[in-house]
């Protein structure tokens, strides 16, 4: 592994070691640029240090650090201290994603053309279309992995897609299948087939599914040209007197801050850790925080649409054996207003352990009821429903001054209200998810609201204009060069599907263009 | 998982065994007769554990589930009120509180008298306290998941790949 001066401008910094961050500086570091990775979180093995423990491996992997919540959405209240369920390690989201790779629908980047405008909502077209992306769509599922792409088998249906398998069919529903999971259905990239463990929340104890800790990283590292400080929290990003950014101020795991200089940074903290990074860097010439000459940096947070629907059944289902997520339903994913709602959503298996089922069925639920229903876990089978949500200006991520986190930085608030059409599609998708189950058989159905967002999206929007959001279609900054943001903040508008692939698709397709600026001497 | 860190041989010259001894206990397959184990509080008098026992049964009732599971819930609760003087006064005025909703202790409440008694407690911070901590406690622990059919780590025995991962066998076809 290679190792840099603090005092070495040469470098690109990454900040974050996730989908987004571990992705870019591999690439980059494959193409020979030296790459300096700031990762907030610790170094685990994925050998030693991950276990089949619900609540032992959210304790290792989730993202703690004080956060406030306001709005309407149930979180704020259920969970009012975690808006988000991200990870803060070396590999960042990519440990507990559950592997579900979807392109988005050509119709989806260009939500604003197709949907028409909604009232309340800030839909506007992607600054790139799926032909652009088409290229990058396809290295990013080879560098996965995914399965039903190039021709890599499908996983093996387990108990609980067989049940939402049998109900969708009966019910006429087309497109059922066992997903495109960059989960390995044969071993590949020298990691391990699927074992159908069932803890692929809790960081994938075989490999078998791609994470950046152990693909991305380590790949970079073998190059020479990429060093990862673990446990290297940064607090600000820093300019020159020219407004180019200059480097970054860290904490390391002692608390001691210094500064990393940088030709480039790339921001890949995900949506919430991103622009509270730009907005805490604020500064005489760049007031309201780096890059937001548009006051849009932080504003239209997505979370997706999301709910559950789990279901009894007289007989076992043993849904937690197995991939937790390896089943999908694509046909309401369309855009069909006569529904109610614009966008579609969704429907994909999921399952819970017995500790998360009790946490998560119904959020503050007790008493004789809510027992009855865990008392049929082994009866149970369970899917998640995910949808585009609307972006709003007015659900955004803030700066809380009342609220500091370790470092004395105001912590981040994440204010959602949710838009009368993510309602209209949740109950659509209750009714649905309900309808597969039953006609499966089901002696009762459970609508279960939605967890702390995993899915956290647009906060640093990609605009064609400056003057509508934060960055371009390659993701770098409309006010400064060479600021780049390389994660899922940068979506337009939130599609239907899970967005690990699109924001590997993103951080691939950056990768070759911040290479080819450097090489211009452009940045 | 964590392994037990009493041995059999410790239970047997202690004399008694805590709540949540004895469940470590049971986990390392030493064996345990019933009505061995005693909940053992530190903070916590013996009424107010025995008052959030029944409390903890109200919160999350199973009837398969014998009172053992429930007084490891106590025991953490006592743990915290240990702990943090804050929670102490929290759970003892709640008892407080449950013990005078009817004027009489509230162990001796009928199950549809103690499920009123908690639920006008809704909202309080006893309320919170309690059910946040027993929802963890509760279904967090191994020996509670046989009853709800749940397997739990599957990694050292190869993953449910070659055990039952895809063996139901009761669904119609068409």
């Amino acid at each position: 592994m290679a190792k840099f001066d603090l005092s070495d401008d040469s470098v690109v910094v990454v900040i974050g070691s996730g989908a987004g961050g571990g992705t870019l500086g591999n690439e980059l570091a494959q193409k020979g640029v030296k790459v300096v990775c700031l990762e907030a979180g610790k170094r685990l093995d994925w050998q030693s240090d991950f276990v089949n423990d619900e609540w032992t491996m959210f304790g290792k992997t989730a993202w703690l650090d004080a956060r406030t919540t306001s709005g309407d959405w149930r979180v704020a209240k259920d969970f009012s201290g975690l808006p988000a369920w991200i990870c803060k390690t070396v590999g960042g989201s990519t440990l507990h994603w559950a592997g579900a790779s979807l392109r988005i629908q050509e119709h989806e980047f260009a939500a604003l053309s197709n949907y028409g405008a909604v009232d309340g909502a800030n839909l506007m077209d992607w600054p790139l279309t799926l032909k652009d992306l088409e290229p990058y769509y396809d290295k990013a599922e080879d560098k996965m992995g995914v399965t039903r792409t190039n021709g890599i088998p499908g996983l093996p249906g387990n108990n609980n897609f067989k049940v939402m398998e049998a109900g969708a069919k009966r019910l006429g529903y087309k497109n059922v299948h066992s997903g495109r999971m960059a989960i390995n259905s044969e071993a590949r990239d020298g990691r391990a087939s699927c074992l159908q463990l069932g803890f692929c929340f809790q960081g994938c104890r075989t490999g078998a599914k791609w994470s950046t800790l152990y693909t991305e990283v380590p790949k970079a590292e073998a190059t020479g040209n990429y060093e990862l400080r673990p446990e290297a929290h940064v607090l600000k990003v820093e300019h020159d007197k020219n407004g180019k950014v200059s480097g970054v101020l860290y904490a390391d795991k002692n608390g001691a801050q210094h500064i990393q200089k940088a030709r480039v940074v790339c921001v890949a903290g995900n949506s919430i850790e991103s622009p509270r990074l730009l907005l805490n860097s604020a500064s005489n010439m760049f007031s309201d925080g780096l890059g937001n000459s548009s006051g849009q940096v932080g504003r239209n947070y997505m979370r997706h649409m999301t709910g559950s629907v789990y279901a009894t059944f007289d007989k076992p289902v043993n849904m937690h054996r197995g991939t937790t997520m390896a089943g999908i339903i694509t046909d309401e994913s369309r855009h069909d207003t006569s529904r109610g709602f614009v966008g579609g959503y969704e429907m994909e298996t999921l399952s819970l352990g017995v500790p998360f089922m009790a946490a998560f069925l119904n959020p503050g639920a007790w008493g004789s009821e809510f027992a009855a229903d865990m008392d049929e876990y082994n009866h149970m089978a369970g899917m998640w429903l995910v949808g585009e949500d609307m972006p709003r200006e007015s659900n955004r991520i803030t700066l809380n001054s009342d609220v500091k986190d370790q470092y004395g930085l105001p912590a981040p608030n994440v204010h959602f209200d949710d838009h009368d059409n993510d309602m209209a599609m949740r109950n659509h998708a209750f009714k649905q998810g309900s309808a597969v189950y039953e006609a499966a058989g089901a002696t009762k159905t459970i609508e279960t609201p939605p967890y702390p967002s995993t899915h956290n999206l647009g906060t640093n929007r990609m605009s064609a204009k400056a003057s509508d959001g934060v960055v371009n279609k390659w993701g770098q900054s409309h006010d400064i060069d060479n600021l780049f943001v390389s994660d899922g903040s940068v979506f337009t508008t939130g599609a239907s599907e899970n967005p690990t692939l699109t924001i590997v698709t993103l951080a691939i397709r950056q990768a070759d263009y911040i290479a080819e600026q450097m090489g211009k001497s452009n940045i | 998982m964590k392994k037990p860190t009493i041995t059999r041989r410790k239970f047997l010259q202690s004399g008694t065994l805590t709540a949540t001894a004895a469940l470590a206990l049971v986990t390392s397959g030493a064996g345990l007769k019933a009505q061995t184990w005693t909940l053992s509080t530190v903070e916590l008098t013996k009424h107010e554990a025995a008052t959030l026992l029944a409390a903890c049964r109200q919160f999350y009732p199973h009837d398969g589930l014998g009172d053992l599971y429930y007084a490891v819930c106590v025991e953490s609760l006592d743990g915290k009120a240990a702990a943090d003087k804050g929670v102490s006064s929290t759970l003892k005025e709640g008892v407080k509180t449950l013990d005078g909703h009817f004027s009489m202790a509230f162990v001796d409440l009928s199950d549809g008298n103690q499920l009123e008694a908690i639920k006008a407690m809704d909202g309080t911070a006893f309320f919170g306290a309690v059910r946040g901590d027993i929802v963890v406690s509760l279904y967090n622990n191994p020996l509670v998941w046989r009853h709800f059919g749940y397997e739990g780590p599957s990694f050292d025995d190869g993953g449910y790949l070659d055990r039952g991962f895809d063996d139901i066998g009761w669904l119609r076809q068409n």
